[in-house]
């Protein structure tokens, strides 16, 4: 890294560098500079604005006219709090995330563990059905599991349970994906060496292994929480009644037809629950690793990067 | 591998604990994923229902009656199923394109010449990811609204001499939606390929007398090309299933991709043999990214592991 650009390092006068960089616009990466700083901004600043709106004391999503709870407390009827189809739309996501997140850790911790040491005949095609869900369009997913609800699967009724199933369903590849990056990362020689002393397989798995991929498994459980709040097409498919939706449907339904800033603030609640997840994901993985060894404290997020695949 | 002492003895003792673990894993996605694909062929392949008009789904492969398929594949290539198809291909290509135009340079930048702020601009650029896609629709909602921020500003600047209409049936508003929903999801990819490259590699041309550019072209691209279609891929699948983008920012019949006709055949009830055969012939149509792509990350695992 320190041997990178040592010609922009030496002096040369303004005119000369002016027209160096003009001749090679990539060499030292003033323009990378501002395209990086521009998309960022524009990556940010729309949803900024429509946080900002959130708490607008008026009722227009595009002039300022103060700050305000209104539009969250205090407005008697129109504000999260009181609007009861917010309401309900926010206790459902916040439902949702919280069962799937309950559910999918596990099985996808137990899915992950499976496949990342079991070398049997049945492993490689479960590897391919643990990724298939990953490539997978969500509306393909949302079609196949209502027509499955509908059709065959009667017990199965569309509303809460139904999201539920679908929600774990696609939320068990991610958890499988954030556990498998820290197994392959240990390796097998611990559960090797516990074996080697006496232990069973068994009591590797519980004593050495498992502690192991504590902090893998933490973060998937905020992951899987992040993943299922924000999914919009599977709780559409699968709501049955309006009793059941959920923050992401609520936004597809009343952002053209109904919009007021409690649909900005109802978003914004969403936004600050999933940064808090993934925030929280993120620093499970930072502290383990300083705990570890300190100067990279960078390679988490570098880590948290790689892994949406 | 050598494998110590406790793995020969663990031959004989407790071999089905690794498949049991992967099994209750393994089953559901049996359950709860394959088998609700195979619904959507049966129903495809189904013949309408006689009394209530709903679909009546044919289990067994050797009832099925391609009715239905048949009536889609005729529309595709004479009616105005096929228009559709065709704008689908043309925003998810154009949107593509666009996203690999502007996250080529932030990922390049970030991951090569970033330096001490490297790890602040990866959550900046993480960040999108983890908002939610239609909240940041919303937001756009919000700034092309005809009093919204967007007129205000080319208003005062000049370059408009009345407030437009961004939300009604406007190609390049879906077209940047789809950009800004979905560039985030193309920059990892392509940050993960573009640190990969060795330093030195790039050196070694610099030192052979190549200049920064041709390096560039010579060096850097072609060793990037992995992240770029790996990249491309992922943002394309979720492209072709699109349809809130187009209903958010539009919602006009003039920019409705497929996602919206099979959204509106299944929830509407009356129409889910031709949604399913609709989504059918989609998968049909994203069948070669969704290989290609699953085939490169099982790859990639099972050189992680080994």
């Amino acid at each position: 890294m320190t041997v990178e650009r040592g010609e922009a390092r030496r002096y040369s006068p303004p005119a000369a560098r002016i027209k160096s960089w003009w001749s090679n616009p990539w060499g030292k990466p003033r323009f990378l500079v501002l395209f990086t700083g521009a998309y960022i901004l524009w990556s940010l600043v729309p949803v900024a604005i429509a946080v900002q709106f959130g708490f607008n004391a008026g009722r227009s999503r595009s002039a300022w006219q103060g700050f305000s709870l209104r539009w969250y407390l205090w407005d008697p009827n129109l504000s999260v709090l009181h609007d009861p189809s917010l309401r309900a739309a926010l206790v459902q996501s916040f439902q949702l995330a919280a069962l799937t997140m309950l559910i999918a850790t596990p099985l996808g911790v137990a899915l992950a563990i499976g496949l990342a040491r079991w070398y049997g005949r049945g492993a490689r095609p479960a590897n391919f059905l643990m990724l298939f869900p990953l490539v997978t369009p969500e509306i393909v997913m949302g079609v196949a599991l209502f027509l499955v609800f509908v059709h065959l699967f009667g017990f199965v009724r569309l509303g809460t349970m139904a999201q539920v199933l679908g929600h774990v369903t696609f939320t068990i590849s991610y958890v499988v994906i954030v556990v498998r990056g820290r197994l392959f990362s240990v390796g097998r020689e611990y559960e090797e060496a516990a074996m080697d002393l006496g232990a069973s397989r068994l009591q590797a798995l519980r004593t050495v292994l498992l502690p192991m991929l504590a902090p893998a498994i933490w973060s998937s459980l905020m992951v899987a929480f992040a993943i299922s709040i924000d999914d919009f097409v599977i709780s559409a498919f699968l709501m049955g009644d309006q009793s059941s939706t959920t923050i992401p449907v609520k936004l597809y339904s009343a952002a053209r037809l109904a919009p007021s800033p409690a649909i900005n603030a109802l978003a914004s609640i969403l936004l600050f629950a999933s940064m808090l997840a993934i925030a929280i994901a993120i620093a499970i993985l930072v502290m383990r690793r300083s705990r570890k060894k300190d100067g990279v404290e960078g390679s988490a997020v570098e880590d948290f990067a790689r892994l949406d695949l | 591998m050598s494998r110590p002492a406790a793995e020969r003895r663990a031959v004989g003792e407790r071999r089905w604990l690794w498949p049991s673990l992967a099994l209750p894993g393994v089953l559901w996605l049996v359950l709860l994923f394959l088998t609700p694909l195979y619904a959507v062929l049966a129903v495809a392949m189904g013949t309408p229902d006689p009394i209530f008009g709903g679909a009546l789904p044919a289990w067994n492969p050797l009832a099925w009656d391609p009715g239905e398929l048949g009536t889609i594949l005729d529309e595709l290539f004479t009616g105005q199923l096929g228009f559709v198809f065709l704008r689908t291909l043309v925003y998810v290509a154009v949107a593509t394109f666009l996203s690999l135009l502007i996250g080529y340079p932030v990922a390049y930048y970030v991951a090569r010449h970033a330096g001490r702020f490297r790890v602040l601009l990866l959550m900046l650029i993480i960040a999108p990811f983890w908002i939610n896609y239609l909240m940041r629709m919303l937001a756009w909602v919000n700034l092309l609204s005809t009093d919204g921020y967007v007129n205000q500003v080319l208003l005062f600047v000049g370059l408009l001499d009345e407030p437009r209409e961004w939300l009604v049936g406007k190609h390049e508003t879906v077209i940047l939606g789809l950009v800004y929903g979905y560039v985030p999801f193309l920059i990892l990819p392509l940050f993960a390929a573009l640190d990969r490259i060795d330093q030195r590699v790039i050196e070694a041309a610099r030192d052979l007398g190549a200049s920064p550019a041709r390096a560039f072209f010579a060096v850097t691209l072609p060793l990037s090309s992995q992240g770029i279609l790996a990249g491309c891929v992922i943002v394309m699948l979720p492209m072709f299933g699109d349809y809130y983008t187009a209903t958010l920012l539009s919602g006009s019949p003039r920019t409705n991709m497929v996602g919206k006709l099979i959204e509106q055949d299944i929830l509407s009830g009356a129409g889910s043999g031709r949604g399913a055969a609709l989504t059918v012939v989609l998968m049909v149509f994203v069948g070669i990214l969704m290989t290609y792509y699953l085939y490169s990350v099982a790859r990639a695992s099972r050189e992680a592991r080994s």
